[in-house]
C-alpha cells in the first residue's frame, strides 16, 4: 500500500502529458528530467529545463497484447501495451485503447485519451491517466469480447486542431 | 439573456448491447422490450470508463472545437448520479485533466438526470453577471439499472460538455426556466449499487407531468409556441416518452428528429437530452430556434429556450466524433462481457 | 590490480523448494562452494551477495550478515554486502566480489546469489518483478515485463524479418539442455509445436518463450589468481567482469532491439581479455524471454544485428555447435531465481571448464562467457573465464 502522494504528485504528467525541453539543445523530454542527458552542456541545464506539453498525438512504435495482466488489470485482459513515438520526440509507453487485436500494428497513428489507469482496491483511490486510441482507424471488433459483432465503433477521432 | 454555448462536445463509449441480448439472459423478450421502450441498443462503457473520463473527453472536444484556453475557464460544473467517489468531487479531476486549474471554482452537481442542465442554469447566471469569462457545464452518467430491472435495458453511458461564454456565441440562451416539486419517482439511497424506483408512478405524475409544465411555462415566458421551434430536445430515459410528451405538445416528429438519441445509445442519464442537444448543434444552422426540455427524478425539469447564430456557420466541429457516429456506430457485445464491464460479477476477495 | 581465480563453486537445485527457507538455500550454496575449494573459512575476507527483492518477496531486509550468521560465520565479523540490479544482481555481486579481490582488499570472498520467489503467490512476484522497470512510467500503464521484452520481440520481427518459430527455437533447445541437468527446474524436453501453441502471456511471447518464477542459490569462492592451485586442481581465470548500465525504462532508448548495456560490457570484456567471440566455447547468457536470448547473441557480437534468429534455429549454438550456449538449460529452463541467475551462470561454466559437467559437457571448453541482464536491459554484465592450465 502506497501514499496518494506518490501517485498525486505526478498527475500533471499523466494527466496533461507535460514534459519540459532543454533550452539549449530544444531536445524535449517526457517525464520531465531535471537534466538535459542529450546535451554535452548538460550540467548547465540543471534547474534550467523548461515545461513542454506534449499534443498527445503519436503513432505505434511497437506492441504487445497483454494476456498476463498485471495487478488490477486483470478485468481489462487482454490489453494492448505500446511504445508510442510522438512527433514532439518522446516515445511514451501505454495501453491502447479502442483497437481489435487484429487492427493494433506499428506505425497505426493514435492520440492520447483519458481513462482510468487502476483502482486501490473497492475502497481506495482511483488513478487516472493517458492511454492512446487509434486516429482516422475504423474499428471493428473489440479487444475483450470474442463474440463481437462486426460493426463498426466510433470511428474517426478525427483530430484536426483548429 | 446575454450568454450562450460558445463550444460543446460529445462522447459515447464504444460498447453496445442489445435487449434482445439482456432479455436471453432473463427469460424475458428483450426483442419486444426493445420495441416497447423504442430503445434498440445501450452504450456500455470499457472497464476504465467511468463518469470523471467520459466527462473529461466531452470537455477535450469542446475546448479544441472552441480554440478555448483551458486557464479561462471560471467555473466547471459536472452533473451526474454516477460520481466515481461518494466523497471527492468529479469536478477537481476534470478541471486537472483539461489544464483548467488552479484558478476556477468546480464542483459536483447531482439531480438524477437533469444535473447537467442544472450546471448549464449556473453557469448562465456566473457568466451572465460578469463573474466568470467561461463556465463549463457537463452531464455525464456511467448509470446502472439493478440486474433484471426494467431499467437495465435502457441505463447507459455518455455524457456532453457545454462551454458557457458572452463571446463567439454559437447558440445564445434566450430563456431558461425551471419547474421542481418534490416527487419521489426514482431514487437511490447512500451505498445502494442500484436504484429503485415507483414503477408506472414515474410516468404521468413525473416525467409527463414536469416536462409539459416546464414547457408551457417557458412557452408563455417567451412567447413562443411549439411551431417557432426547428427543433426540440427532451431528457429522454427511453425512446418512447420523448416521442409521447412531444406528440401532447404538438411537436412533430421532424422537430424531433435529431434531438432524439436514445433509441440508438440508451438513457445516459445527465448526458441524455446534453447528448441530444449536442446532435441538434452538429447540424444546425444559423437563425435556428430550439427548445430544451431536460427532466430529473425526484423530481424537476429545466427549460431553455436557444437560437443558433451567425457563429455556428463557422463554428469548426471537425475535432471529436459526431453524436451521430455514436449513434450509428457500436461493437456489440454479449451479456457476460457487459456483466464483466459492469462489476456485476461477485469476484471474491476484498 | 591483480589476476583472480575461481576457487570453488556450488549452488542448489532450482524450482519449487516448498521445504527450504531463504537461509537454509543461501547457506547451502555458500557452504558448497567452500567445501568446493578446500578454503578454510578462516580464510575468508568478505561476502558479496546479490538478490533482488528480499524486502518485498519476504519481507526481510539486512540479508547479507543474516546469511554470515546461519553460515556459523558471525563470529569472524566479516564485512557482508547485498548488491541489488535486478535480475542482474548476482552477476554484479561477483563484479563487485573480482573488484574487491584484483584490488588487493580481500583475498578470499564468497560471492553468493540467493532468491525465494515461491514465498509470495505469483501475483505479487509479477509486481515484484515490475519494479525492476520503471515503477512511474511503465509499470503504473500495464507494462509487465513479459509485456516490455514482448515489445523488442515484435519491433525485432517487424524490423529483421525474425520468425514466431525463430523465437520458439530458444526455450526447445533450453529445454533439451535441461533434461541433462539434475539441478534444474525443468528436465523435460518441449518440441516447436507445443512452443507455438502454448497459452499467450504477451504476445508474441507465449508461456514458453518465458522462465519460470524459481527459487534457487549459487556461489562461487574467489582468491588471487597467483594463489590459487593451493585450493584447487583446475582453477579458472576470471579474464573480464564487466558492467554497463542504461536507462531504466525501454521507452527511453535509441533502440530497442538492442540493449546497449550488453553492446559495452561486451565490447570492455573482450577487449580487455584480448579476446573475440569466436574464442568462446560455451556461454551462459540471459534467455529470461526467447528474445532476450536472440538479442544477447547479436548484442554480444556472436551474430550481427538481425541473424541471431535464423542462426538460433539452425543449431548454430547446441551443443556441438559454433559456440553452446546455455547448457545449463539457462534461465528458461534450469530456473530463475533473480538474485542467483549471474552467479549460478558461472557455476556452470566453470564446471564446464574444468571438464566435470558430464552429459552436457562442451568438448574442449577453454574460454566461457557468462551475461546476464537486469529489467529490460538497464543492468547488462558479462564475464570472461578461462581454464587455467
Amino acid at each position: 500500500m502506497t501514499t496518494v502522494a506518490r501517485y498525486w504528485r505526478e498527475t500533471p504528467r499523466r494527466y496533461n502529458l507535460g514534459g519540459c525541453r532543454c533550452p539549449t539543445c530544444r531536445t524535449v523530454f517526457f517525464p520531465p528530467r531535471s537534466v538535459c542527458p542529450a546535451c554535452v552542456t548538460h550540467r548547465r541545464s540543471f534547474g534550467k529545463m523548461e515545461p513542454f506539453q506534449l499534443s498527445g498525438d503519436g503513432e505505434v512504435f511497437s506492441y504487445s497484447i497483454v494476456h498476463d495482466a498485471a495487478e488490477g488489470f486483470e478485468m481489462q485482459v487482454p490489453y494492448v501495451l505500446a511504445l508510442v513515438k510522438t512527433p514532439e520526440g518522446p516515445t511514451l509507453t501505454g495501453q491502447v485503447v479502442d483497437v481489435a487485436p487484429d487492427q493494433i500494428r506499428i506505425g497505426l497513428r493514435v492520440h492520447a485519451t483519458f481513462r482510468k489507469l487502476r483502482e486501490e482496491g473497492r475502497a481506495g483511490v482511483i488513478h487516472y491517466g493517458y492511454k492512446f486510441a487509434p486516429v482516422s482507424e475504423p474499428l471493428a471488433g473489440t479487444g475483450t469480447a470474442e463474440s463481437a459483432s462486426p460493426a463498426q465503433a466510433p470511428g474517426e477521432r478525427g483530430r484536426v486542431r483548429a | 439573456m446575454d450568454a450562450g454555448i460558445v463550444s460543446y462536445g460529445a462522447y459515447v463509449p464504444r460498447y453496445r448491447i442489445t435487449p434482445t441480448e439482456i432479455g436471453k439472459v432473463w427469460g424475458v423478450d428483450g426483442a419486444g422490450m426493445g420495441i416497447g421502450l423504442n430503445v434498440h441498443r445501450k452504450s456500455v462503457p470499457g472497464p476504465d470508463e467511468d463518469t470523471i473520463t467520459i466527462s473529461t473527453e466531452a470537455l477535450r472536444v469542446a475546448l479544441v472545437r472552441g480554440a478555448i484556453d483551458p486557464q479561462t475557464i471560471g467555473a466547471l460544473y459536472v452533473g451526474s448520479e454516477s460520481h466515481p467517489y461518494a466523497v471527492k468531487p468529479t469536478a477537481t479531476v476534470v478541471a486537472q485533466a483539461v489544464g483548467a486549474t488552479p484558478y476556477l471554482t468546480a464542483a459536483d452537481f447531482e439531480f438524477a438526470c437533469k444535473a447537467g442542465t442544472a450546471a448549464i442554469q449556473t453557469c448562465l447566471g456566473l457568466v451572465g453577471a460578469h463573474m466568470i469569462q467561461y463556465g463549463v457545464a457537463i452531464g455525464s452518467d456511467t448509470s446502472q439499472g439493478a440486474p433484471g430491472d426494467a431499467l437495465e435495458y435502457s441505463a447507459s453511458a455518455g455524457g456532453a460538455a457545454f462551454v458557457i461564454g458572452r463571446e463567439h456565441i454559437i447558440a445564445r440562451v434566450n430563456h431558461t426556466v425551471s419547474y421542481t416539486t418534490d416527487t419521489p419517482d426514482f431514487w437511490r439511497r447512500e451505498g445502494q449499487r442500484y436504484p429503485s424506483h415507483g414503477g408506472r408512478f414515474t410516468g404521468e405524475p413525473a416525467f409527463f407531468r414536469h416536462v409539459t409544465e416546464c414547457a408551457a411555462h417557458m412557452f408563455e415566458t417567451a412567447g413562443t409556441s411549439p411551431k417557432e421551434y426547428q427543433h426540440v430536445v427532451f431528457h429522454q430515459p427511453n425512446g418512447k416518452f420523448p416521442q409521447r410528451v412531444g406528440k401532447q405538445l404538438g411537436f412533430t416528429d421532424a422537430q424531433m428528429k435529431y434531438g432524439l438519441v436514445t433509441p440508438y445509445i440508451g438513457n445516459t442519464y445527465s448526458g441524455a437530452a446534453l447528448i441530444g442537444l449536442a446532435n441538434v448543434l452538429d447540424v444546425a444552422k444559423p437563425g435556428e430556434r430550439i427548445l430544451v426540455v431536460g427532466y430529473g427524478s425526484g423530481a424537476g425539469s429545466d427549460a431553455f429556450d436557444l437560437v443558433t447564430t451567425d457563429e455556428i456557420a463557422t463554428y469548426d466541429r471537425r475535432f471529436g466524433v459526431p453524436v451521430q457516429e455514436y449513434l450509428d456506430h457500436g461493437v456489440e457485445i454479449p451479456y457476460a462481457v457487459y456483466a464483466k464491464f459492469r462489476g456485476k460479477i461477485h469476484m471474491g476477495g476484498s | 590490480m591483480r589476476e583472480v581465480a575461481i576457487l570453488g563453486v556450488g549452488m542448489t537445485r532450482f524450482g519449487e523448494l516448498w521445504d527450504s527457507s531463504f537461509r537454509e538455500i543461501g547457506i547451502q550454496a555458500g557452504l558448497s562452494a567452500l567445501v568446493d575449494s578446500k578454503l578454510s573459512s578462516q580464510d575468508l575476507n568478505a561476502l558479496y551477495l546479490g538478490n533482488m527483492a528480499s524486502g518485498t518477496l519476504l519481507e526481510q531486509e539486512h540479508i547479507a550478515p543474516l546469511l554470515m550468521d546461519y553460515a556459523g560465520l558471525a563470529g569472524h565479523h566479516l564485512p557482508a554486502i547485498r548488491i541489488e540490479a535486478g535480475g542482474a544482481s548476482g552477476a554484479v555481486a561477483l563484479h563487485q566480489g573480482y573488484l574487491a579481490v584484483a584490488s588487493g582488499k580481500y583475498d578470499f570472498v564468497v560471492v553468493g546469489g540467493a532468491e525465494k520467489m515461491t514465498d509470495v503467490p505469483d501475483v505479487a512476484a509479477n509486481r515484484i518483478l515490475g519494479g525492476t522497470a520503471d515503477q512511474e512510467w511503465e509499470s503504473v500503464f500495464g507494462a509487465t515485463l513479459p509485456g516490455l521484452w514482448a515489445l523488442m520481440a515484435r519491433r525485432h520481427m517487424h524490423d529483421f524479418g525474425t520468425t514466431r518459430e525463430q523465437l520458439a527455437s530458444v526455450p526447445v533447445q533450453a529445454h533439451e539442455m535441461a533434461s541433462k541437468n539434475p539441478n534444474a527446474h525443468y528436465r523435460n524436453k518441449i518440441t516447436l509445436e507445443q512452443v507455438l501453441h502454448a497459452g499467450p502471456v504477451a504476445e508474441p511471447l507465449g508461456v514458453f518463450d518465458c522462465a519460470p518464477l524459481s527459487d534457487g542459490a549459487a556461489a562461487v569462492v574467489l582468491g588471487p589468481a597467483e594463489r590459487a592451485r593451493k585450493f584447487t586442481d583446475i582453477p579458472v581465470r576470471i579474464a573480464a567482469s564487466e558492467m554497463a548500465t542504461d536507462t531504466l525504462a525501454l521507452q527511453h532508448r535509441s533502440s530497442i532491439t538492442r540493449l546497449d548495456a550488453t553492446v559495452v560490457a561486451a565490447k570492455r570484456a573482450f577487449a580487455h581479455a584480448g579476446k573475440s567471440p569466436k574464442d568462446v566455447q560455451v556461454a551462459e547468457i540471459h534467455d529470461a524471454y526467447s528474445i532476450s536470448a536472440l538479442l544477447a547473441l547479436e548484442d554480444l557480437g556472436f551474430e550481427t544485428k538481425g541473424h541471431a534468429g535464423a542462426a538460433f534455429a539452425d543449431g548454430t549454438y547446441g551443443i556441438g555447435g559454433r559456440t553452446t550456449v546455455n547448457p545449463s538449460g539457462g534461465l528458461k529452463a534450469q530456473g530463475q531465481p533473480f538474485g542467483a541467475v549471474g552467479v549460478a551462470q558461472v557455476v556452470e561454466l566453470v564446471r564446464q571448464l574444468r571438464g566435470l559437467s558430464e552429459a552436457r559437457q562442451v568438448a574442449g571448453a577453454t574460454l566461457a562467457l557468462s551475461h546476464d541482464v537486469g529489467g529490460t536491459g538497464a543492468t547488462s554484465v558479462v564475464h570472461l573465464l578461462e581454464r587455467m592450465n
